[in-house]
């Protein structure tokens, strides 16, 4: 199956979105990273802050935002996941509570 | 049976299959059934054209609502309607339809919308039996849908349930308030709930013998409880909270079953449900027409600022071109 067809379908044949969409990020608060929160649409990155302000931070959600127009982002191939993720497989010993000899000695 | 389900299961009607047994979650670029998408399409802009319909009733007091606290408030609420539309066209976007396609749908009456926005708001009253019995019924629906099995509905539900609490509280506000008032005010207060009990019980959709999508849905784990369910649940919580209000629910066969260990309610009148929802409630005309000409007029606004994002974009690649 070509890469193309695995997407998900974003616009249907033959019909064209009036204002592109963007993905939003929001940062909490300080120290922290920025969260993706949602998606939405404006027909500029200027404006996408703005209704991504008013959107995703009527409650003093968010101190910044990122917009990113969301044909921009590349993603993993989802059915290609097994093998694309499987170095991170088999490998417990890249986890602390592999090593259990440990156990009892304090600050260990 | 269809050949279609007699045949074998494919890899990918397995591998969607085993997502929905352990209870995972479906996600924009898995494969899924098409039944299973076209119903996540229609139950997610439904619920999003809910939301921006759902905006009209309340509008409508803005500017007569009490005081300017109240006015906030309604204002308040009334924007965070328009935002839950907006993540729930996000979420159905996902799937593949276009906004624009699910405005068009709205508009030309195509799609539905929850049938008790097609009831009119003639008092200050209605505000808070909204608040209380409609976005109540919406919360006891809403909670289990953040656990849908469709991924982007489900977060975009958690958001919705977060605020909606909000709603709710600051309609049985009201009420408290009128109910404490004048014998004028409780009045109204209490007619309000006698308008408005019925049509919150029947937003849970028809009784479970009569929904036939609903036991497929409940495969999907799309939905997770019954419409009968989810109505009893609603109706065990809101009898004590009738009492501290002091309003009387509308509804003499209404009782404490102890045998049940719930409360025993009235049969409803399906067949006004079914005549709003063909399109003859008190507001069904209004709202749409109010909606198309917001749409219409406002059209303008949507033409200049793409205009104007093509025309700093133009001005950008010549700048780069310069510079080049």
């Amino acid at each position: 199956m070509a890469e193309s067809e695995k997407r998900a379908p974003s616009v249907e044949a033959g019909t064209r979105e009036t204002w592109p969409l963007w993905e939003v990020f929001i940062r909490s608060s300080r120290g922290l990273s920025h969260v993706h929160a949602g998606s939405l649409h404006a027909p500029d990155a200027v404006m996408a802050v703005r209704n991504a302000r008013d959107l995703y931070t009527r409650r003093g959600e968010g101190v910044s935002i990122w917009v990113v127009p969301s044909e921009q982002i590349t993603t993993s191939d989802v059915d290609a996941r097994g093998g694309f993720f499987e170095s991170a497989e088999g490998k417990e010993f890249r986890h602390a509570t592999y090593y259990t000899a440990s156990e009892e000695v304090p600050h260990l | 049976m269809t050949t279609a389900e007699a045949s074998a299961p494919t890899p990918e009607e397995l591998e969607f299959q085993r997502l929905i047994d352990e209870d995972s979650r479906v996600e924009p670029t898995d494969w899924m059934p098409d039944a299973y998408r076209k119903t996540l399409v229609r139950q997610i802009s439904q619920h999003a054209h809910s939301e921006i319909i759902g905006m009209q009733p309340e509008g409508n007091w803005i500017t007569r609502a009490p005081s300017l606290k109240r006015k906030a408030i309604l204002m308040a609420k009334v924007q965070d309607e328009a935002g839950h539309g907006l993540y729930l066209y996000s979420a159905a976007q996902t799937l593949g339809t276009t906004r624009d396609t699910m405005y068009e749908q709205l508009l030309s009456g195509a799609a539905k919308y929850s049938s008790i926005f097609n009831y009119t708001t003639p008092t200050w009253a209605d505000m808070g039996s909204i608040g209380w019995l409609v976005d109540g019924a919406a919360i006891c629906n809403q909670v289990p849908l953040c656990r849908a099995s469709y991924g982007p509905y489900g977060r975009a539900m958690v958001r919705i349930c977060k605020e909606e609490s909000f709603h709710q509280r600051q309609g049985f506000e009201i009420l408290l308030t009128l109910m404490r008032g004048s014998d004028e005010q409780r009045r109204m207060a209490q007619e309000s709930v006698n308008r408005w009990y019925a049509p919150a019980l029947m937003m849970f959709g028809p009784p479970d013998g009569e929904s036939p999508n609903s036991q497929r849905s409940m495969a999907w784990k799309i939905k997770r409880f019954s419409n009968d369910d989810l109505r009893q649940r609603f109706v065990d919580m809101i009898v004590p909270q009738a009492e501290v209000l002091g309003v009387t629910l509308p509804d003499p066969d209404l009782g404490w079953n102890e045998e049940r260990g719930h409360n025993d309610f009235g049969e409803l009148d399906w067949n006004e449900f079914n005549e709003v929802l063909a399109g003859r409630g008190q507001a069904n005309t209004i709202r749409i027409a109010n909606r198309r000409a917001a749409h219409e007029e406002g059209a303008w606004v949507r033409e200049a600022a793409r205009a104007y994002a093509a025309r700093e974009d133009a001005d950008r690649s010549a700048l780069l071109e310069k510079v080049a």
